[in-house]
């Protein structure tokens, strides 16, 4: 460091004294950090949703369009009415999710297992990296890519007709469970691999000395040690499938949540039962927030 | 028997898992120097047999996507707004990061919560509440008393709602470099004479320049993927993800749309290898 400028300095410099007396009311300075992030997320963001969740009470006139500000429950009577298409559109695209998370569960283990317990530090630096960057680049572009992977004369039938096979199409909920599970893969392998790392080889060679062979340890040990990562990377998995919908949009499926409450802004300008039933995701994350919690996810993360 | 056996089952299972991860983003990158118009990749293997690699591909599609006006307004569109909500989500960020690293007050553990609040809702639900509550604050000014120029939906609110989710970024990267930097050296600095002015252009912040610089060039490539909310807060305007979610499905728009997304990987890819150069290994993508 060069010279401070410390004698000359003291008694006069105005930026001194400024930056003396902040020091001696840090509540001041306090004050002047928090207020800018604060007032943008609490009164701007927060202020948001909670307008959100009130308009949710409000119900559009059908007849004339107009939305009615009197707080109701019909948009959610209507929402769980089992004439109404919603709640099995919810429990479609929940199986959906659930299904892209045992998929992306599979997938992600052996590479996760590779990387925590068999590759050195370089390869595992590596392939840290080459896991983390498809999460970076544009999720459109990822998506758009597999409509051109799976169109007819696409990628996948050419290779696949090497076998004499054809592949899912690029319409309806088979292409749409395999490119959720292609796009929210990385989150998945990241809270695996944690917890995998995780494991002292001592429990591996205590449990091969007691006469454990490699299934009955990776059954009795690494399974169970490593399932709160599962179920951490599970939040991930289930939680953005259940708001999508720009993937089921562009492979053609209407079945889903993020469809519908798009279709109720944009096309019926319905934003109160789209409010309403946007809720639906959240209220099922929260549930299965709470379940994650007691599976120890959360030390996963 | 069983150990080798598992392990080499381990190693190819792992190797088909990375190239399922990269196909999709190599088909992409392939797609964009394709010469023809035709978007079968059946035909692309043919013209390779028949006319070669040189017949085959070309930059032909790149000199028409940057002479596009759509792409290129798109294109600038996306600039500004990533670049705006950047400056928003740097101060804010930061800002928010030092308070909760600095001081000790109520509701200082909501702080982290709230911030990571807009990427962890579902983004419909983001887009949805800022695109209500701007509308509201539109015709707030419609019908106020003053009759100011009402604001639109334009690249004002596309930053807002951007910087919105984009301030965790810099917020995760700046507190980590803080509990990494620690108290002592800057009290050191006072006490050798220097006042708190001083320590922090000296100390503090040459020590915090490069991962408040990853956090933003992470917030840059964020928001210039960022197409759900986008499309609540945009309005009429398109940017480049929106543009491509427009016109994906024109058979006369295909070829540009390749290069477009070739353009957007390498938009994403160069400020992220930046960033976790910058950040060193303690942050990079730990935040996704």
């Amino acid at each position: 460091m060069t010279a401070i400028d410390t004698p000359t300095a003291i008694p006069t410099s105005l930026l001194r004294r400024a930056s003396a007396a902040l020091y001696r009311r840090p509540r001041l300075v306090l004050g002047a950090l928090l207020a800018p992030p604060v007032l943008w997320l609490v009164v701007v963001y927060l202020g948001s949703l909670i307008l959100l969740l009130v308009s949710s009470l409000w119900r559009l006139d059908p007849i004339t369009t107009v939305i009615v500000r009197e707080p109701s429950l019909q948009n959610f009577a209507e929402l769980f009415s089992l004439d109404k298409p919603y709640l099995g559109i919810a429990a479609h695209t929940a199986a959906i999710a659930a299904i892209v998370t045992l998929v992306d569960a599979a997938l992600a283990f052996p590479l996760a297992f590779f990387m925590a317990r068999v590759a050195s530090p370089r390869t595992r630096g590596i392939l840290f990296i080459a896991i983390t960057l498809p999460l970076w680049i544009s999720y459109l572009v990822r998506v758009y890519s597999w409509r051109i992977i799976l169109s007819d004369d696409g990628f996948l039938n050419w290779i696949l007709g090497f076998v004499g096979l054809t592949g899912p199409g690029s319409l309806g909920d088979l292409p749409i469970a395999l490119v959720f599970s292609y796009i929210w893969l990385p989150y998945m392998i990241l809270p695996v691999y944690a917890s995998l790392e995780r494991i002292p080889q001592s429990l591996l060679e205590a449990s091969s000395d007691l006469g454990g062979h490699a299934w009955m340890t990776f059954r009795r040990i690494i399974l169970p040690l490593a399932f709160p990562g599962i179920v951490a990377g599970s939040i991930f998995t289930f939680s953005l499938t259940l708001g999508d919908y720009i993937t089921p949009t562009i492979f053609s499926g209407d079945q889903f949540i993020g469809n519908v409450v798009f279709g109720h802004v944009g096309v019926s300008g319905n934003l109160p039962f789209a409010a309403a039933y946007a809720t639906v995701p959240v209220m099922i994350m929260a549930a299965y927030l709470l379940i994650a919690r007691r599976l120890g996810a959360f030390e996963a993360l | 028997m069983s150990s080798r056996m598992s392990r080499i089952g381990l190693r190819v299972a792992s190797g088909l898992t990375l190239a399922f991860l990269y196909i999709p983003i190599v088909i992409v990158v392939i797609y964009a120097f394709n010469d023809s118009k035709n978007q079968s990749w059946v035909r692309l293997i043919d013209s390779i047999g028949e006319r070669g690699f040189g017949g085959t591909f070309s930059l032909h599609w790149f000199d028409i996507a940057v002479n596009n006006d759509q792409v290129r307004e798109s294109f600038f569109l996306s600039l500004q707004a990533a670049v705006g909500a950047t400056l928003v989500a740097l101060i804010l960020g930061s800002a928010a990061a030092f308070a909760v690293h600095r001081h000790r007050f109520f509701g200082r553990d909501a702080v982290s919560f709230i911030v990571v609040l807009p990427i962890a809702l579902p983004g419909i639900v983001t887009g949805m509440a800022l695109n209500a509550a701007m509308n509201a604050g539109i015709r707030g000014f419609d019908v106020g008393p003053l009759h100011l120029t009402s604001p639109q939906f334009g690249i004002f609110t596309i930053i807002v709602g951007h910087a919105t989710f984009c301030v965790v970024v810099v917020y995760n990267n700046v507190v980590a470099r803080l509990r990494r930097l620690g108290h002592s050296l800057e009290e050191a600095s006072m006490d050798l004479g220097a006042d708190s002015w001083q320590t922090f252009r000296r100390i503090t912040f040459p020590a915090l320049a490069t991962a408040v610089v990853a956090g933003a060039l992470l917030a840059f490539a964020l928001s210039f993927d960022e197409i759900i909310v986008t499309t609540f807060t945009a309005g009429t305007e398109q940017t480049l993800p929106i543009w491509i979610f427009a016109n994906f499905r024109l058979p006369n728009a295909r070829p540009i749309v390749n290069v477009v997304a070739l353009g957007m990987i390498l938009l994403s890819v160069f400020p992220v290898y930046l960033s976790a150069r910058l950040a060193g290994s303690e942050s990079a993508g730990s935040i996704r």
